[in-house]
């Protein structure tokens, strides 16, 4: 307000006075903000890598036979734990949440970017802010009373099944797709449309041809990352998959993941117990696959042209 | 406007004065310990057992009315989580639903135990399903996975579904132990929280797990007698119904301070007969027989 008044001559050296100490105190701020997070990442990763080991190391768990095993009974007499069939849970619901998720996410993008532009931000962009405020806990009961009854009445099995966890993981994981595809498709240069259109081409020829390959790395990413959101989700998918510790035969069968059984016996095992070493171990899986995603993620966005 | 400005920062700032006191909890009732042991003022922090969380904290309510000076958090997380915080030394009292000799890697003797109450337990299946009563054998031929359908058993033409609780979970391991003789289920649905298994046996055809007598408080699902033996808490104070749990309340060595004085209010009379019934637990005092760590029963 008052530097109004001041000539622009006036205002550079009155904030010269300040400039010197305002960039150390930038700067020394937002390294140590940086600082700070690296050595957050740093220190989680040690930790899960030790505790997650220990079942190897301390218990002597084959750490082969972990990944691979499809036996898992913890408390009988001869415990066993092969971890398989949450692996292949986590997996499998990963990747089919991505097939929904991906066509819908990168359909409303273009929806937004290209064909209604104005109005269709307008609409849409609300629609997935409320989606992203939905606690996971909330999308976990609505699919327990709502979608669990309708695919046993409608589709058949009893309704827990890898289907209902994909089902709720996908709508989950579309506003992570649709926003990370409509900043993709909208930071594209214009040029690359009007070029398009110059030679003839259609609107629809113009987004399949030019700016959906041009955005493409991008897309990809936007799906990477809703798959690694997918991955590490665990509340609403353990109320509705139905947490079964056997191979799934169909999507109609219950299964489980990960994350379903780490939340599930987490607080009923002590410290440094086998079972409770093996839940860690989990841990480090999802923490290394999540490492493999964002390398993924790097890998696609290096092969970004624009 | 000014008014209200200063009203609010009176409510910030006695806000953040509360959260202050409520974040000092371990040092607190330390502090405050006496040889007396007879102290109803400090902080007193309680965790473990869900199925114990209301329970001790509709009492520790009851507690802090009667004594303003008292804070008393109770935390749920788990009956693991209960017992290696109270042998860490983290929490003051920790909940079990099981025997710390029970759980892998406690130092069981190090911990001294609190039988606060005893919980009933017993299957629980979908009204549907045409079945009130089942043999011991029965059920455990159901829940093995060796009968496949409710008419073997008398019932209703439906295909049996079984709802479990996560392998570690001491409502499971009680279950198996007692109303199973150890026999491991077959696999089924898994869930954490009773409510969301009561949910599932009362929406699903052919569904049958099992609950604490707690949760049959209406008739959304049916509570199912063993041997002829009905479900009741006289049935398991007389020892007539096998499958039952202490709800154990552990401290590390002789509790002293409030932690001593909050243990003694929930074994006192007024607390037994009273709170406790209403919360669907049986008094620890009513108990007409006893069980040690092995299960061995024997009459009090």
């Amino acid at each position: 307000m008052k530097n109004k008044e001041l000539s622009a001559q006036d205002r550079l050296i009155l904030s010269k006075k300040n400039r010197r100490l305002d960039e150390v105190r930038g700067k020394i701020y937002v390294t140590a903000a940086a600082l700070i997070m690296i050595s957050a990442t740093i220190a989680i990763t040690i930790f899960l890598g030790s505790k997650g080991m220990q079942s190897f190391i301390t218990n002597g768990l084959n750490i082969f036979e972990f990944i691979t095993s499809t036996d898992w009974n913890p408390v009988g007499e001869n415990p066993s734990f092969g971890a398989f069939p949450f692996i292949f849970g986590s997996f499998a619901v990963t990747f089919l949440s991505a097939l929904i998720a991906a066509p819908l996410g990168i359909g409303a993008a273009i929806f937004m970017t290209e064909i209604a532009p104005s109005w269709g931000r307008k609409i849409l962009q609300p629609v997935i802010e409320l989606l992203v405020g939905i606690p996971s806990v909330v999308y976990g009961f609505i699919g327990l009373t709502v979608l669990v009854p309708f695919l046993r009445d409608n589709i058949g099995g009893i309704g827990f099944s890898l289907l209902a966890g994909t089902i709720v993981l996908s709508i989950m994981i579309l506003p992570t797709v649709i926003s990370i595809s409509t900043d993709a498709l909208a930071s594209l240069p214009n040029n690359l449309r009007e070029g398009s259109y110059a030679l003839g081409a259609t609107r629809w020829q113009t987004i399949r041809k030019v700016l959906l390959k041009a955005a493409m790395p991008s897309l990809l990413t936007a799906v990477v990352l809703g798959m690694a959101r997918a991955f590490g989700e665990a509340l609403a998918v353990q109320m509705v998959i139905g947490n079964v510790r056997e191979l799934p035969s169909s999507i109609l069968d219950a299964s489980a993941t990960l994350t379903t059984i780490i939340t599930l016996n987490m607080g009923h095992t002590t410290y440094g117990s086998l079972e409770n070493n093996t839940l860690w171990s989990m841990g480090l899986i999802l923490l290394v696959m999540s490492f493999a995603f964002i390398l993924f993620i790097r890998y696609l966005s290096s092969r970004r042209k624009i | 406007m000014k008014a209200r400005k200063w009203l609010s920062f009176l409510g910030l700032s006695l806000l953040l004065v509360i959260l202050a006191a409520c974040g000092s909890d371990d040092n607190g009732s330390e502090a405050n310990g006496n040889s007396e042991g007879n102290e109803a003022s400090g902080s007193l922090l309680v965790s473990g057992s869900s199925a114990m969380q209301p329970l001790v904290a509709a009492a520790a309510e009851e507690f802090m009315a009667e004594n303003s000076d008292a804070d008393i958090q109770v935390q749920a997380g788990g009956s693991g989580t209960g017992l290696s915080q109270v042998a860490e030394g983290s929490v003051e009292i920790g909940n079990s639903d099981v025997f710390a000799e029970e759980k892998e890697g406690i130092p069981a003797e190090e911990l001294v135990d609190f039988k606060i109450a005893v919980v009933g337990m017993t299957a629980a299946v979908n009204p549907e399903v045409g079945v009130k009563d089942i043999s011991k054998e029965d059920l455990i031929k159901v829940f093995t996975g060796e009968i496949k359908n409710w008419k073997e058993v008398g019932g209703e033409d439906q295909e049996i579904v079984l709802v479990n609780r996560p392998d570690s979970s001491g409502t499971r391991a009680t279950f198996v132990k007692y109303g199973l003789d150890g026999a491991t289920p077959a696999e089924g649905i898994t869930e954490d929280s009773s409510n969301t298994v009561k949910k599932i046996i009362s929406e699903t055809k052919g569904a049958i797990g099992y609950l604490a007598f707690s949760y049959f408080t209406d008739d959304s699902v049916t509570k199912l007698s063993v041997d002829g033996v009905e479900a009741t808490d006289e049935n398991v104070q007389n020892g007539d119904f096998p499958i039952w749990a202490y709800e154990h309340s552990y401290t590390k060595g002789e509790p002293t301070g409030l932690a001593k004085t909050f243990i003694d209010y929930m074994m006192n009379d007024d607390v037994q007969n009273n709170l406790l019934p209403e919360q669907g637990y049986i008094p620890a005092t009513a108990m007409k027989v006893e069980r040690d760590a092995e299960g061995n029963i024997s009459n009090k």
